[in-house]
């Protein structure tokens, strides 16, 4: 049997298959629908401080082999979560990996250090997709902004820190640089890309907040690239996400880089995917005689 | 829930741009409760990507949906073939609350605008085996819109039909004809009102409902991705805080929404 362990930070994982932040609920939504132990690790639905009430409707809607959202992190906020639904993640057996986003970085901190507290989560993934109060734009698009979040929850907690990079940027290696500088663990990438649809004959903006966030299969080959220019460039590990739909496409992230990878919109379309990715890996890596799935990471010379 | 690859068993078009489809779901048939819903794959490529809301329209043993032919998905949907098989998620939501009943206590009045019969048929079969007297008004844009008149009828004898244009039934909207049978039948009676319809009507339905002091249950229909409260696109505005039309509906208490 091929060996399918990775390691993020100090996770030990299964496999390299994560269910991706808001895609995945608070994992009970899936108990019946895939084997959550079967999964490398769950990222649970972005957290805040405090409960949000989201984005006006509409806040989906379809494009070509893709979809916008614009939820708005529409969420009960801390208190609920750890009283609500860390219960049932805890006796899981998968690794739990807690999203956070915040207003501003105090809340990082606050949130993690609550996070840290509780053993049964194995990580916390920083959704830094999110308005940076000091100047225009997300903290996501400023080196400056994402080094000092990193920090502030590295100071916290010895946990596994995944930052998770937003693609509408200029240049990602930079953005991962200063992620990777402040002490993250690994990086994720990508969160969706900004967009837009409009309904010509309501003349009318297709979301509720105008604009909203791509993803799916669309997104891939700009993913792709994204992953690879950065694990070339830095040295912690580099998650893959953006558009994967089943084994193959899990496999060519990997290929281009990525230790592990996370699987999103397509728990959509189909709720038993991540464990049909992972049996697919492990049939691909059996068919072409690789022992262990690392040999397969950012490799791409060829098959000799 | 489950999901499941199922095979369809027939798609017919029943009218202009109606068609029914059963599929062999004997599991969503056995566990699926008036007003659930399924989420249907109308491709197993990523186009169009998202699965497809459809209400459970009927059970005996399969599954059967009625639908509409709006877009793509549906456009799909309506050229498979007796054979061909598809993915089904289901049964999802909260369907319609069924009273419990003492001497024929309360009466039920059905009201289906347009495409909006599809989950009341199911609901009106279940209504009339608990002995519940069952009134079902149908409205449409025009006669050969009309949906499940013998559907309701075989469940039923109490069918009245409105068009707006005045084709087939009485004339106006199914309001209109609400009153009306409001007035002719007068009941001593609790009444709970079950409606499903676009969104002007459901409005429409509900103030009458709570001028009269009626229980309404009213199904929704929202864009929805998942289906399983998970994506969260399908909020809906409750005196109770935003619920998912998905999990907590589709469907609701009217006096529950901020309409
Ligand atoms: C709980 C529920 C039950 C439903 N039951 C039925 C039924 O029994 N029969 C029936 O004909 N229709 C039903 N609908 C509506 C049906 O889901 C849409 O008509 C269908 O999704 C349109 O898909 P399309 O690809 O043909 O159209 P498109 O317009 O191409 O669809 C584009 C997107 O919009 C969504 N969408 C479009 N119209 C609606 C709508 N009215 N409600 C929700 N999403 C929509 C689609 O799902 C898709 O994501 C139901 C909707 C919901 C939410
Ligand atoms: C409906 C929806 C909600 C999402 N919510 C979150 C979220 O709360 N936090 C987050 O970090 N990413 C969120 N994402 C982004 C996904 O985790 C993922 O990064 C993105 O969708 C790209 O991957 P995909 O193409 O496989 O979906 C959301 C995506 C979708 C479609």
């Amino acid at each position: 049997m091929a060996k399918l362990e990775v390691k993020i930070g100090k996770i030990k994982l299964k496999n390299p298959v994560m269910a991706a932040s808001g895609t995945f609920g608070y994992a009970k939504e899936f108990e019946k629908l895939v084997n959550l132990k079967h999964i490398g690790a769950i990222i649970t639905k972005t957290i805040t401080l405090n409960p949000r009430q989201g984005n006006p409707m509409p806040r989906i809607c379809e494009t070509s082999a893709g979809i916008l959202n614009a939820i708005g992190l529409q969420n009960e906020g801390i208190d609920n979560f750890l009283k609500e639904k860390i219960p049932y993640l805890s006796k899981i057996g998968t690794p739990i990996i807690v999203s956070i986003s915040g207003n501003n970085i105090d809340e990082f901190f606050i949130l993690a250090r609550r996070l840290d507290k509780i053993k049964s989560i194995s990580g916390i993934e920083l959704n830094i997709s999110c308005p940076n109060i000091n100047c225009e734009g997300l903290v996501a698009q400023d080196t400056k902004e994402t080094h000092e979040v990193v920090k502030a929850v590295r100071k916290i907690t010895d946990k596994t820190i995944i930052t998770k990079l937003s693609p509408n940027v200029t240049d990602i290696v930079k953005i991962a640089r200063a992620a990777e500088n402040a002490g993250s663990d690994a990086v994720s990438l990508v969160n969706t890309f900004f967009g837009m649809a409009i309904d010509i004959n309501t003349r009318k903006p297709k979301l509720g907040n105008i604009t909203g966030g791509l993803s799916g299969p669309c997104i891939k080959p700009i993913a792709l690239r994204m992953v690879y220019e950065v694990s070339k460039n830095i040295d912690i590990p580099v998650i893959g996400i953006g558009g994967i739909m089943n084994a193959n496409d899990a496999i060519e992230f990997m290929m281009a880089g990525a230790a592990a990878i996370q699987v999103g919109t397509a728990n959509f379309i189909e709720p038993g995917v991540c464990d049909k990715i992972v049996k697919g890996i492990e049939e691909y890596l059996k068919k072409h005689k690789i022992e262990k799935i690392e040999d397969i990471a950012g490799n791409l010379d060829g098959n000799n | 829930m489950k999901d499941t690859r199922v095979k369809v068993l027939s798609n017919k078009k029943i009218s202009h741009v109606y068609y029914k489809m059963a599929l062999d779901a004997p599991y969503i048939a056995r566990t699926a409760k008036p007003g659930q819903f399924v989420q249907i794959r109308c491709n197993d490529s990523f186009e169009p990507l998202l699965r497809r809301p459809f209400s459970v329209h009927r059970v005996n043993g399969n599954i059967e949906i009625l639908y509409e032919t709006v877009g793509s998905g549906t456009e799909i949907l309506s050229n498979k073939k007796e054979g061909d098989k598809i993915n089904i998620l289901g049964p999802l939501g909260n369907g319609f609350t069924l009273p419990r009943t003492t001497n024929g206590e309360p009466r039920a009045i059905i009201i289906a605008g347009g495409i909006g019969a599809a989950p009341l048929v199911y609901l009106a079969e279940e209504l009339t085996k608990k002995k519940i007297k069952t009134i079902v008004l149908i409205g449409a844009k025009t006669k050969n819109l009309i949906l499940c008149e013998k559907d309701f009828k075989k469940a039923t004898p109490e069918v009245y039909v409105s068009t707006d244009d005045g084709t087939y039934g009485s004339q106006g909207f199914v309001s209109k004809l609400f009153h009306k049978i409001l007035k002719t039948t007068e009941s001593k009676f609790e009444t709970i009102v079950y409606v499903c319809g676009p969104h002007g009507m459901l409005k429409c339905i509900a103030d009458i409902c709570q001028e009269r002091k009626f229980k309404c249950q009213v199904s929704l229909e929202e864009k929805m991705a998942c289906g399983i409260g998970v994506c969260l696109g399908c909020a809906v505005k409750t005196k109770s805080g935003t619920k998912l039309a998905c999990e907590d509906g589709p469907v609701f208490n009217a006096s529950e929404l901020i309409w």
